[in-house]
């Protein structure tokens, strides 16, 4: 078991941090370092490129390899050069949402057509979180932004879905939650042949708050957002457990609480949830007869079922195609026979 | 590619042959008239030299793998016209920012906007110095026919080397759609960039004169940090005023302190001349026509011909300002290099302008009729 320590000194540079404190841009450079320890690469070989936002700030100037920090939304252009000049260079790739889906958007699926070599990890944290939480093409409908104090009035890309759309070989969804599975898919992605694709959705106490009404003191914060990543994902191929509804509360989570616990046969708590808000989690053995006695309390406005409007996560994409960097090579050896 | 010898060719197939040779191992494209030839002539040629052509979504994407391609050990170029220099603009900024060697050529066209989309045009000259935002300094180049477009592309590589800059091939519509003849040399002279020679070098930063720092590639171990954000000399980010003016004036001085070496005139008739026509590119050709036909009139006209219209070379022009009574400036936008011209001269001569609009070159005659009007 290698410490903290061991992956700090061989692949961290040592200077604070300039993330906001519980930010999840850490968890993603501890999964990056520990991605790149376990498949034994060669760091001098290793590329990190990112673009502008909070999201550049993991591989630079953090990541002690070669590093290219860029312009707003080009990360993965600039890349491209460099990866297809270049093709010995493990080039990882750093975005945002606002970066790479918003103003990025057009090279995001370009490079997945293309099915050019990089790794990209789209860090998502449903904001322009850098510049003070505005709406991103990741807010969800009817979420409060600096500039949607009414709701926004638009609505979100799917953007695993997207991109694989789009053309990329490996694709695949997680949050900072589930670092396990994550670190497993960057080296996946790493060692895939072709334009892997990874977003990670992230928690951002300090825009969060206002985007998901989180009530609370701040350090209580990042652990509530990895909770509400949790209980409002499920793994794709995973069997889900099931066993439980939420009971959205009227006006008050307490109250409802409240009620709930005077019920028989259930376990009741307050979580926070990513769709349907700060909600009572009610456990039970028979989920369809308390669904009916739930919706009978005067504290209850709706019942959801456990599954319902869960955002899905795990690996989508996964085959072979032609890769531009080989492409390239190939017309070179085509072009020197005519 | 051609052979050495002579060619009748189009002037952008001159310019990706001057690239080719310069040392071109990777060139973007995105289309554009008229400046697209250059990639056709490039993705056909440049594998056959262990090249890469890449055609990206747009011309943003252009720039910025051009820039990861330098800095992964390329000689990287890219070729576009006015709206897509337009596109480029925020990019090139991260490349003064980042001492990114490449070579940017801009067949001018006729805008704003759209404008007159296959018409030549010198109008983007001041978007060449100016265009991107903050403070830095460029070197761009002027051919004025086939030959150059040749000639000064390589020169242009050289540059970017040589100062770890961009450089601008500004060319326009009429030299890049041009047959005239090419004479292509047996060998030219290329220059590389300095590389570091220990670890403890940093790309940001030199006590070296010529104040250009030495530049490793990606993959060379040197764990690097190349930011567009101001940076210490080790290259960490730090917004510090003292750190900003480092890169602002260093990266200026770099460029200034060597432009009698960058600097590039093409001189004809002007030791005892009276009346200068100060040109570049394609309006060069008419004023090169009209002071040869004042001198059969008998009027003491000379050329003075930017090869380098960036920096500008302000003490020649000085220096030809105490020389003749009038300077005429030619050119094919609304008068702009006038405007500086007024500013170096500062009244020591007279200065006009002759400056045309129109995706047009101005006349032979209308020069002559200028020229003759001033002496």
């Amino acid at each position: 078991m290698k410490n903290l320590k061991y992956y700090r000194d061989r692949y961290v540079r040592r200077q604070p941090s300039a993330f906001c404190p519980g930010c999840g841009g850490g968890i993603i450079l501890n999964c990056f370092v520990r991605a790149i320890d376990d498949l034994g690469l060669d760091k001098d070989k290793i590329l990190a490129v990112s673009g502008i936002g909070c999201s550049a700030w993991i591989p630079s100037p953090n990541f002690n390899g070669d590093t290219l920090h860029t312009t707003h939304g080009r990360a993965i252009a600039f890349a491209t050069g460099a990866k297809t000049f270049n093709p010995e260079l493990t080039t990882v790739v750093f975005v945002g949402d606002g970066d790479g889906a918003g103003i990025g958007g057009n090279h995001l699926i370009h490079a997945a057509r293309r099915n050019i070599d990089l790794t990209v990890i789209l860090v998502n944290n449903m904001s322009y979180a850098m510049t003070g939480g505005q709406i991103a093409p990741t807010t969800l409908h009817g979420e409060t932004t600096v500039t949607s104090p009414y709701g926004n009035p638009e609505s979100p890309f799917d953007i695993t879905q997207l991109v694989r759309a789009a053309g990329a070989s490996y694709v695949a969804k997680w949050s900072t939650y589930h670092v396990v599975e994550l670190t497993r898919s960057i080296k996946e992605a790493i060692e895939h042949k072709g334009f892997s694709f990874i977003e990670v959705l992230s928690q951002c106490p300090t825009q969060q708050r206002r985007i998901f009404n989180l009530r609370g003191p701040v350090d209580s914060l990042p652990p509530r957002i990895l909770d509400m990543f949790s209980e409002s994902t499920v793994v794709k191929d995973r069997p889900e457990k099931g066993g439980y509804v939420y009971a959205v509360p009227k006006t008050s989570s307490e109250e409802t609480l409240k009620q709930v616990k005077a019920m028989d046969d259930v376990e009741a708590r307050i979580v926070d949830h990513m769709i349907h808000g700060r909600v009572v989690r009610v456990d039970t053995k028979l989920p369809d007869m308390v669904c009916g006695k739930l919706l009978e309390l005067g504290s209850v406005s709706d019942v959801k079922d456990h599954l319902e409007e869960k955002i899905e996560l795990g690996v989508f994409e996964k085959k072979t195609r032609p890769e531009f960097t080989d492409a390239l090579r190939e017309i070179i050896r085509k072009a020197r026979c005519d | 590619m051609l052979e050495p010898g002579r060619h009748l060719t189009l002037g952008n197939v001159a310019c990706a042959e001057g690239a080719l040779r310069a040392g071109c191992r990777f060139f973007a494209g995105y289309p554009i008239t008229p400046a697209s030839e250059i990639s056709h002539h490039i993705a056909a040629e440049i594998p056959k030299v262990g090249g890469l052509y890449v055609q990206m979504e747009d011309e943003i994407a252009s720039i910025a793998s051009v820039i990861g391609a330098s800095w992964a050990g390329a000689k990287a170029m890219t070729a576009t016209s006015g709206p897509g220099f337009s596109l480029m603009q925020e990019n090139i900024g991260y490349a003064h920012m980042t001492e990114t060697p490449l070579v940017l050529v801009n067949v001018q066209r006729s805008g704003p906007s759209t404008g007159q989309a296959t018409d030549p045009s010198q109008q983007d000259i001041m978007q060449a110095r100016y265009g991107s935002h903050g403070d830095y300094e460029v070197i761009a180049v002027t051919p004025w026919s086939v030959q150059e477009m040749f000639d000064l592309t390589v020169r242009a590589f050289n540059l970017a080397e040589t100062y770890r800059t961009p450089v601008m091939l500004m060319a326009d519509g009429v030299v890049g759609h041009m047959k005239e003849k090419l004479t292509v040399p047996e060998k030219v002279d290329v220059v590389d960039r300095r590389k570091p020679t220990s670890r403890e070098d940093t790309p940001w930063g030199t006590d070296d004169p010529s104040g250009v720092p030495p530049m490793p590639a990606f993959g060379e171990g040197y764990a690097l940090l190349v930011t567009g954000s101001t940076h210490r000399p080790d290259g960490v980010r730090n917004y510090a005023p003292e750190y900003h003016q480092m890169i602002v004036y260093r990266t200026r001085d770099k460029i200034l302190n060597a432009e009698p070496k960058i600097r590039d005139i093409h001189r004809e008739h002007l030791d005892d001349a009276r009346v200068a026509v100060l040109s570049f590119g394609a309006s060069a050709r008419p004023s090169y026509d009209a002071v040869v036909k004042a001198r059969e009139q008998g009027v003491k006209a000379g050329l003075f011909r930017l090869r380098t219209l960036w920096p500008l070379p302000e003490n020649e022009i000085r220096a030809l300002a105490d020389q003749v009574d009038a300077i005429l400036v030619v050119e094919m936008n609304v008068g702009k290099l006038v405007k500086e011209v007024e500013r170096v001269v500062c009244g020591k001569a007279k200065v006009a302008s002759l400056a045309k609009v129109g995706g047009v070159l101005p006349l032979g005659r209308e020069v002559l009729e200028e020229v003759r009007r001033l002496a």
